[in-house]
């Protein structure tokens, strides 16, 4: 594992909104082609540091890299190298599967034939094509996501970084997401990913468990699980989080 | 227990109810029945159905076909009287982003008329839930998604309504608040409030009375969770290997399987005949020792989920 080149670095990452701090002097490593998730209650501080690693909000103290550019100064460059998947799909509600994606493309400044190419094959892939005419808020939920994660991948982004993408998503449609984010793992792409069902936390390579705005475990779901003695991640958090509640 | 049966007068009548949007069927036909006391269940994939039913079930959405009685009124006729006993929480619920959250539970404490000498009490019980207590004079914009979802829910539940309808209520809550949330649920309904309630999460419709699997407008099967998981005609095992992906193509490929499904850490594999100890033996040998442990289980929910959604697709 540490021959692997890091993707991701943070170093003693802080956010503070007011005198409220939200994100504690956060600490890690992702590398390259690793699923890393990242759990926690509500308003652990899962998104707010996602934020930070997209180079969306300054952090107030500490410092990270993305795909090896600064958080601070290189925010432009990250851009370029980032797909983000926000916790709310922000999608073109009127705009079509179409539209939606040449207008991502153009964010990024692709060409109209570059567009096109990746287009073709993110349809295979997804199996979007059926719907490439429908508005998006037309679109079962399932294929919102697909759409989202096209969105993200157009301009073939070596980081991912995925905040709940499968939220409201039923379970089959659950499944076929997964299998995407496994395929695109393997093909060398670094997926730093949230969610709150914990059997999809299994699939994870690592994952970090957040709490009031600290990274309170971090290893593999094998490791996390044997430590505590439990069967399942569901166990492992929920018994986590109530230590940790009980504690403060 | 909840007071169902024949004898039992129904709280929520719905009959041959049907409803197009354009060329979309979007409900087909439902046929329902749930009783006063119950938590009833609605699951399904996504455009099944379900929240066009909880919207006609809130008057929000006039049906173009069938009957739909709560509490013996009408939905398209009696809409008045049906909104004054009726709690309902949509998928998207819009909270007032500059209120703080103390102001917002007191807001929906008032428009539901919630008497003085029991609100604290509530929004006691509703912080302990929810954990937002500490954050009670924040505005609600400032909160995170999971937070705001609870915040909405608390207001929804503020009030002791005859029946509460919840769409997705849980989605984006994290795994501890879910708990919590289902024993307040069931709380209110010992105070005698009928819950009808729609999850994207299996493992919650257990925590139901009964339960509705709809697929596309159709209810499907309705029955008691324990029921509903004993529909599964196949024998069931999960099964952990070194490697779950490659393992999961290995049975892909046995004549004997029905299907395979990925489970946390694990696959659940479906037999179309019981293997017996030999067929194993057999199997850690061709898969080149990929198994690490098996062992026959009874299907959950999910797996009924996934094997309906295969038989109708
Ligand atoms: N702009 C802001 N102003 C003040 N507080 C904020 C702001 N943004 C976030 N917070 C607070 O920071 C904390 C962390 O929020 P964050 O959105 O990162 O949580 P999260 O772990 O993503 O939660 P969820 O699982 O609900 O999505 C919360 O207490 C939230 O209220
Ligand atoms: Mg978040």
């Amino acid at each position: 594992m540490n021959q692997r080149k890091p993707a991701i670095v943070a170093e003693h990452l802080t956010r503070r909104f007011g005198t409220f701090l939200a994100v504690d002097r956060v600490s890690f490593r992702v590398y390259e082609g690793e699923i890393f998730g990242f759990l926690g209650a509500n308003g652990a501080g899962k998104t707010t540091v996602i934020r930070m690693l997209c180079g969306l909000l300054a952090p107030s103290d500490g410092n990270a890299w993305t795909a090896g550019f600064n958080v601070r100064t290189q925010v432009e460059q990250i851009k370029q190298h980032i797909g983000y998947m926000s916790q709310k799909f922000s999608l073109y509600e009127d705009l079509t599967v179409r539209e939606n994606l040449a207008f991502y493309g153009g964010l990024y400044h692709l060409r109209r034939d570059q567009i096109q190419q990746k287009k073709q094959q993110l349809f295979q892939q997804l199996e979007l094509a059926a719907f490439e005419t429908t508005l998006a808020r037309d679109l079962p939920l399932g294929f919102k996501q697909r759409l989202a994660l096209s969105c993200a991948l157009l301009h073939d982004p070596p980081v991912l970084f995925l905040d709940e993408p499968t939220s409201g998503v039923d379970p089959r449609a659950r499944r076929d997401f997964w299998g995407l984010i496994q395929s695109l793992a393997r093909s060398g792409k670094t997926i730093f990913v949230t969610t709150h069902f914990m059997e999809e936390a299994e699939y994870c390579h690592r994952v970090a468990i957040m709490h009031e705005g600290k990274i309170v475990a971090m290893d593999t779901p094998e490791t996390l699980k044997a430590r505590s003695r439990k069967s399942s991640m569901q166990q492992v958090f929920v018994s986590l989080i109530q230590q940790q509640l009980t504690e403060s | 227990m909840m007071a169902s049966g024949e004898n039992t007068l129904p709280i929520i009548e719905i009959q041959q109810l049907k409803k197009r949007f354009g060329t979309i069927t979007a409900l087909d036909g439902i046929d329902l029945h749930i009783y006063p006391g119950e938590i009833f269940g609605l699951i399904g994939p996504d455009g099944a159905g379900k929240t066009t039913l909880i919207r006609i079930l809130c008057t929000l959405l006039l049906p173009d076909a069938g009957r739909v009685q709560l509490l013996q009124h009408d939905v398209v006729h009696d809409v008045q009287s049906i909104r004054r006993f009726l709690g309902y929480m949509p998928q998207r619920f819009s909270l007032y982003p500059d209120l703080t959250v103390e102001q917002n539970l007191n807001f929906f404490a008032d428009l539901f008329q919630v008497p003085p000498s029991i609100r604290q009490q509530r929004i006691q019980q509703l912080y302990h839930f929810s954990r937002l207590e500490p954050f009670k004079n924040r505005p609600t914009r400032a909160l995170s998604g999971g937070m705001k979802q609870k915040l909405a829910l608390s207001c929804a539940m503020i009030h002791t309504p005859k029946i509460l309808i919840l769409d997705e209520p849980t989605t984006g809550v994290d795994p501890l608040s879910r708990q919590e949330f289902w024993h307040i649920l069931h709380q209110i309904r010992e105070g005698g409030t009928t819950v009808l309630v729609s999850t994207p999460y299996m493992e919650e419709a257990d925590q139901c009375d009964r339960v509705g699997l709809m697929y596309r407008g159709k209810l499907i099967v309705v029955d008691t969770p324990q029921r509903v998981r004993q529909r599964f005609p196949y024998p069931l095992y999960r099964v952990w290997g070194q490697d779950t992906y490659a393992l999961r193509e290995f049975f892909q490929n046995l004549e004997t399987v029905h299907s395979v499904h990925l489970f946390g850490d694990a696959l659940h594999v479906a037999f179309t005949q019981p293997p017996v100890p030999s067929d194993w033996k057999h199997w850690q040998l061709t898969s080149h020792q990929q198994i690490i442990r098996w062992q026959p289980i009874e299907a959950s929910v999910e797996d009924v989920f996934l094997e309906m959604m295969e038989a109708h697709s």
